[in-house]
């Protein structure tokens, strides 16, 4: 293991490769906070410049562009609350809050710290466990997926803080609406496409979430055009405030920090799940382990519910290169088109890489590091020049947020229909936001939803119809056990309260 | 004579004229590749793939590509059959035989079809064979072993395969059940959304056997063992891989790939893209596409193809009805 670090720390400190590392974490950024174009869009971009590059130079500057992405989508998630990538949609929920009380700067430095800790962390989790990692992540079955994915639901609880429960259900039923569209995964069946060909491989999720956050952000801007929070909007634009933190917020992220590492981490090592799904889970998660006080906080912008999320994106990010790397298996839709480059290099990603390609599977961990000290700097001393690029007046922003969302998703599909949808998409929830429906609970339900459900089916194929494949494993009891854990605790807690 | 001469010049541009303009129409030296799904998926990786080879070999100047997804392919199929685009291919395998027998909606067109029939077909240029493999630890040794339980328990023994229902992953096993003489129809098929999580179910130890193409389970050979595959005889990149026909199982499966053009295209182009598909298999250039890619050569030009095509169809259509996916 120690000659492949060296083999990887030679070839991630040639000059080239530490130029795409800069390269890639640059454009990454840029292109992750501009609301519309995700890591999907900026990888997929990156492919046809990466022609002719050597495997290792041309994934490392994949590499750099996905977490660079996902630090960037941190900054447009808090500053304009369109976050630009899914996996920071939960960042939105208490930086763009913090960011509008005047502490935008504050807000930035917890997601730079928190980002630059859950990477460097998960990194090494990921040299030092990648290797048997892949054994762990290999002995998940359906119903432990089934089970995540209702732990996963349960974060629901944390949006309806306001007593907003009944609009955010109505929003979870609607995303779970949205996810059934399409083919049927299991029997090939098509639902709810009424004769369209368009919708038969389903509604894509960069299309909703741009039309759900990116676009209707923008539209409600419009309506609300004397909402008073809009002097507040271009103060927090103009003026970052302050970057430095105070000891008790310092103390808040160092307890929040290692658990949302692993958490993080070991959703983005499961096949399937990504930086969005450990995001929404680390901040639920987060929710249910801090005080009361605290709790209040939630939504408004709290410390904790910025780290969180931020911490582990990019931890899942790191992680979600176990499967790839290991088995050759994307754990995310961005991973996946990052395994469609390295097939096009002529890599087969897979168990035999560690030891047929060493120097391509240990100079990705290396130049990580190297990526994660690029991203501090470009994030925390250079965050208020590079957030000039948000700080565009109104009227040159709604036309930009609509004109990089409706681009974006038309360079993922080249499909026209997809932008009507979005626009249908986006008009309703425009509609729903000025109603206060709250849009993450349709989101988290929209992920969920598909994955739930095959699992769900496949468990039931593979047990013959029996529901024991509930209780069957241990590792199955205890994800239940949790699940059952979290609601009674919320339900538990609902009562002692009144009763006080 | 000055009339002669007028005469003999315009004769002389007529001809100059003609033959550019014959030459530029008989000459293919560029190609449009329409690709009926996303970057990165099977369909793209052949055609890029080869389109490379060709420009690299020489047989093209220049080769271009346009992604079109939607309903499985049969966007594209429907592009190709109704707006019949000039010096443009079509890449397809074999869904496009299956889709079109389980009338999927995108290669539903009224109260028709789409199919191989309504598009000339050019050649299939690779393919990937079925494979049967179970888990490194797995107490079946070879395809009889699987059978036996089978036959003990049809319930013990549980099928992953990386797509639906009725998919080649759903047939491939199928077919070797029913040469064993089983029901196919009884045998639970699991179905996964890609080929890596079937892999990995299977691994998780929730399915028994996995069935899919060859190419999926080649680079994890030291975590899975291949109890058979579908090819007539042992494959060069797995010469250790038993066939299912030396298990006494005679099934063949190939999932080929190739090309499309639409009805448009008169047949002397369709005969020089044919050649070049062939030619450029003997090319080193193709060599070092093919092997990167772990493709299985299959040269199949031509009425040869057309007539494979219609076997597919008849076979795989009897293979369904007794599934019960139509």
């Amino acid at each position: 293991m120690i000659e492949g670090i060296l083999i990887g720390l030679q070839t991630a400190l040639s000059f080239k490769n530490l130029l795409m590392v800069m390269i890639g974490c640059f454009s990454g950024t840029i292109i992750g906070m501009l609301p519309g174009l995700g890591p999907m869009t900026a990888i997929a971009l990156m492919i046809p410049i990466t022609y002719g590059f050597d495997p290792s130079t041309g994934l490392i500057l994949m590499a750099g562009v996905y977490y660079g992405a996902v630090f960037g989508g941190s900054t447009s998630s808090i500053l304009i609350n369109a976050p630009g990538v899914p996996g920071t949609v939960a960042t939105s929920f208490d930086g763009y809050p913090m960011a509008q009380q005047g502490k935008a700067g504050k807000a930035l430095a917890i997601a730079a710290y928190s980002s630059f800790a859950g990477g460097t962390i998960s990194a090494i989790f990921l040299l030092i466990a990648a290797p048997s990692l892949s054994l762990v992540s290999l002995s998940f079955r359906s119903p432990d997926y089934f089970g995540l994915m209702i732990l996963g639901l349960t974060a629901v609880a944390a949006f309806s803080s306001k007593g907003n429960f009944l609009k955010a259900m109505m929003m979870v039923v609607l995303g779970l609406m949205l996810a059934s569209v399409g083919q049927d995964t299991l029997s090939d069946i098509p639902r709810f496409t009424f004769d369209n060909m368009n919708l038969s491989d389903g509604i894509s999720f960069v299309l909703v979430v741009m039309a759900t956050f990116a676009m209707s952000e923008a539209l409600t801007i419009i309506f609300k055009a004397n909402d008073p929070t809009k002097a507040a909007k271009q103060i927090s634009l103009s003026q970052l405030g302050s970057i430095k933190l105070d000891k008790d917020e310092t103390k808040k992220m160092v307890t929040t920090i290692p658990r949302s590492s692993v958490l993080g981490f070991i959703i983005g090592v499961l096949p399937g799940a990504g930086a969005t799904i450990a995001s929404f889970l680390a901040y639920g998660m987060e929710r249910n382990f801090v005080n009361d006080e605290e709790k209040q906080k939630f939504g408004k912008g709290s410390v904790n519910g910025i780290a969180a999320p931020e911490t582990a994106n990019n931890a899942a990010c790191s992680g979600s290169f176990v499967p790839l790397l290991t088995l050759g298996i994307p754990g995310s839709g961005t991973t996946a088109v990052m395994l469609g480059a390295l097939l096009g290099f002529g890599i087969q990603p897979g168990p035999r890489l560690y030891q047929t390609n060493p120097e391509i599977f240990w100079s990705v961990i290396m130049s990580m590091y190297i990526g994660m000290v690029v991203l501090l700097i470009l994030n925390l001393p250079l965050i208020p020049y590079i957030a000039r690029v948000l700080a565009t007046p109104r009227t040159f922003l709604i036309p930009l947020i609509l004109f990089f969302s409706l681009t974006g998703v038309y360079l993922m599909s080249f499909n026209n229909f997809d932008i009507y949808m979005m626009i249908g998409i986006a008009v309703v929830a425009t509609i729903l936001r000025l109603y206060d429906f709250p849009m993450p609970p349709l989101i988290l339900a929209f992920v969920l939803g598909g994955l739930m459900e095959e699992n769900l089916r496949r468990s039931l194929l593979i047990s013959d119809g029996s529901w024991s494949f509930m209780w069957d494993r241990p590792l199955t009891i205890v994800i239940m056990l949790t699940i059952i854990f979290i609601v009674g605790w919320q339900i538990y807690k609902s009562f002692f309260k009144k009763k006080l | 004579m000055f009339n002669n001469l007028k005469k003999l010049i315009s004769l002389v541009f007529a001809t100059v004229l003609l033959t550019s303009i014959s030459s530029t129409s008989f000459a293919v030296d560029k190609l449009h590749f329409i690709i009926g799904g996303g970057a990165g998926g099977g369909w793209d990786g052949t055609a890029r793939g080869t389109g490379e080879a060709l420009t690299k070999a020489g047989f093209l100047k220049s080769a271009s590509y346009e992604n079109m997804s939607g309903g499985g392919g049969g966007k594209a199929l429907s592009y190709i059959i109704n707006s019949k685009p000039e010096g443009t291919v079509l890449v397809q395998s074999t869904p496009l035989v299956l889709r079109s027998i389980t009338r999927h909606k995108g290669y539903v067109k009224g109260s028709g079809v789409l199919s191989y029939k309504d598009v000339k077909p050019i050649a299939g240029v690779i393919g990937d064979y079925g494979a049967i493999a179970v888990a490194k630890n797995s107490p079946y040794k070879n395809f009889k072993d699987v059978v036996d339980a089978y036959k003990k328990n049809p319930k013990s023994v549980k099928m992953a395969g990386g797509s639906v229902r009725g998919s080649m992953d759903h047939l491939i096993g199928a077919l070797a059940f029913q040469e064993a003489g089983a029901n196919p129809n009884d045998v639970v098929y699991v179905p996964y959304d890609a080929g890596g999580k079937a892999l990995a179910g299977l691994l998780s130890g929730e399915t028994q056997i996995l069935s899919t193409g060859l190419g999926e389970v080649m680079g994890a050979r030291d975590q899975v063992r291949i109890i058979g595959i579908t090819a007539p005889k042992r494959v060069g990149d797995a010469p250790e891989v038993p066939t299912l026909k030396e298990q006494g199982y005679d099934v063949q499966f190939v999932n080929w790939r190739g090309f499309f053009a639409p009805k448009s295209m008169p047949s002397s182009d369709v005969k020089k893209i044919e050649k070049m598909l062939g030619d450029v298999q003997k090319t080193p250039e193709w060599e070092a596409v093919r092997k990167r890619n772990a493709w299985v050569n299959i040269y199949n030009p031509g009425r040869k193809f057309d007539s494979f095509l219609k076997g597919q169809t008849k076979e795989m259509t009897k293979l369904m009805k007794k599934l019960g996916v139509i």
